[in-house]
């Protein structure tokens, strides 16, 4: 398999030299073609400073983080992010979110294409009865999809996540996960999503890398041996449970190193 | 209907205590002259003077408060985009802001002379600074998520700047235009002392000199009903513009 994303000998660190805080130490992973990645750790340990340099918001302090085989030079529509906070557009229709991108000049399509394209993934992430309602009459499940329509609408080749699920009470988190889980399996990506959830780790994804506390290292890469599709019924197989219990373990023990450090920096 | 005599009703109660106060006998009436006495005042100034002087006057606020905001947008905009720039130049907006515009008057005649320029300077410092600080603070207030996920979906800086920070520099544009025409109004009769022939500040000056209570009163109200009008122009504005906002402006 071809590595789309690697991380190569990566370091971060912030700040002045008399008070630079590593957060980043000596990273190095890559995820391949099509594959879907979760990326699991204690709050604060540098999970998103990593996703922020495949997006393109930042680089390393020290070492190279690629995509296909070239540094990351800055952000780009061959990459979708979705964040916490959904970043749907207030001042725009449900429509007019999704065609946002369709209209810059970097993948500009014609009117026609554009409706096309929307109608599709309104359809798909079941907005259709909202085309041209505001965002603020939305739920937060509903916002979420929105933004997936959105990135998907350029037609990005990975997708980059950051606890996207986040803020969702349980029921719509476990909607989104099989949405997404059923929209990869028509339209695949490269995928690398950052979470907090071992259970959503799991589920969704074919690997998940267990960060530790910061500065932040691999604690242990976890292969998840289930073939997709992926249905619910998938938690209660016995070595689903197995596997869970092993990460709940690993990151337990990262959180709580994590909680002395924050203790001794406040001290 | 039972929403239009809601609104009437505080109206009705303050003719009602301005009567009342006439009549108590606490003050000499001569003082308080009666509101109908300010009403008949009103019918006979509104064939004479009184519409130049409430189109002198709307003029200058208007002028002053366009030329104030067409400055505040931009320079407030910079100011809320470019923290490094806010650190510099805070203090200095906070010190003009806070010198009243009334102190300025000695000094911008001798600049600016006694006419129609030297109102306009006056009426423009106060739209400025007014609106400039409304626009800065909104603006440095934009969540920097919106520019992360133009920048992923392909927008280029011009794209960001005209595609995103300019509709989310809209709702803070108009309450820039909101305040700084309710403060410039406030500073019109100020502006109008600067020996000023025509406008409700000068109006007011006139009556002052004679001693005409209820025409004081008649340039007072006028001054009041322009700016509510003007209010509610914007407010209806805003409601066309900002139709996506949870609370309209
Ligand atoms: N731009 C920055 N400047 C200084 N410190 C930062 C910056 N970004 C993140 N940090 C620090 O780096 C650490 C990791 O942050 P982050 O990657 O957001 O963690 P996570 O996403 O795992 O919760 C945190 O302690 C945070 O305070
Ligand atoms: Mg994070």
């Amino acid at each position: 398999m071809t590595d789309r994303i690697v991380f190569e000998d990566v370091s971060v660190a912030f700040g002045p030299p008399e008070r630079r805080l590593q957060v980043v130490d000596n990273v190095s992973y890559a995820i391949g073609d099509g594959e879907f990645v979760s990326v699991i750790g204690p709050s604060g340990c540098g999970k998103t400073t990593m996703l922020n340099m495949v997006a393109g918001f930042m680089k390393p302090s020290a070492g190279r983080v690629l995509l296909d085989g070239r540094p990351v030079a800055g952000p780009g529509p061959d990459r979708g992010v979705i964040f916490q906070e959904y970043g749907v557009f207030p001042w725009l229709t449900v429509r007019q979110n999704i065609e946002f991108g369709l209209k810059l000049r970097a993948n500009r399509r014609d009117a026609a294409r554009r409706a096309e394209i929307s109608d599709r993934y309104m359809r798909l992430m079941g907005l259709e009865d909202f085309a041209d309602a505001w965002p603020r009459m939305l739920s937060g499940g509903m916002r979420q999809r929105l933004a997936l329509a959105r990135a998907y609408a350029v037609e990005p080749q990975f997708l980059l996540m950051d606890e996207p699920f986040g803020a969702l009470d349980a029921q719509t988190r476990s909607a989104m996960q099989n949405l997404l889980l059923e929209v990869l399996r028509t339209e695949g990506k490269t995928v690398m999503l950052i979470t907090h959830s071992v259970e959503e780790a799991l589920y969704l994804s074919a690997r998940v890398v267990v960060m530790t506390a910061r500065p932040t290292r691999i604690r242990e890469i976890v292969e998840v041996p289930f073939g997709y599709p992926r249905a619910e019924a998938l938690h209660e197989q016995p070595e689903f449970g197995r596997l869970r219990s092993h990460l709940r373990d690993l990151v337990m023990q990262e959180y709580a190193a994590q909680a002395r450090q924050r203790f001794a920096v406040t001290d | 209907m039972q929403r239009a005599a809601l609104i009437l009703l505080p109206w009705l109660a303050i003719l009602a205590a301005w009567y009342a106060v006439h009549h108590s006998g606490l003050i000499n009436p001569a003082l308080v002259p009666a509101p109908h006495a300010v009403a008949a005042r009103f019918a006979e100034l509104g064939t004479g003077r009184l519409p130049l002087d409430v189109l002198m006057s709307t003029r200058r606020v208007l002028t002053g408060v366009a030329l104030g905001i067409a400055l505040a947008v931009p320079v407030g905009f910079l100011l809320g985009w470019y923290r490094q720039v806010r650190t510099f130049v805070d203090p200095l907006v906070n010190f003009f802001r806070a010198l009243p515009p009334i102190a300025l008057i000695p000094l911008v005649i001798v600049y600016f002379g006694v006419d129609e320029l030297a109102k306009t300077v006056i009426l423009f410092y106060a739209a400025f600074f007014a609106g400039v600080i409304v626009m800065y603070e909104g603006i440095a207030q934009i969540s920097p998520i919106y520019l992360r996920v133009a920048r992923t979906l392909g927008a280029s800086d011009s794209e960001i700047f005209l595609k995103v920070v300019v509709p989310m520099t809209v709702p803070h544009m108009l309450t820039a235009l909101r305040v700084a025409l309710g403060v410039a109004w406030a500073t019109l009769v100020a502006s109008e002392l600067i020996a000023a022939q025509q406008g409700l500040g000068a109006l007011i000056q006139d009556a002052a000199s004679f001693f005409q209570l209820d025409i004081i009163y008649v340039g007072i109200i006028s001054i009041g009903f322009i700016a509510l009008a003007m209010d509610l122009v914007l407010r209806a504005i805003a409601r066309r513009l900002l139709v996506w906002q949870e609370r309209l402006a």
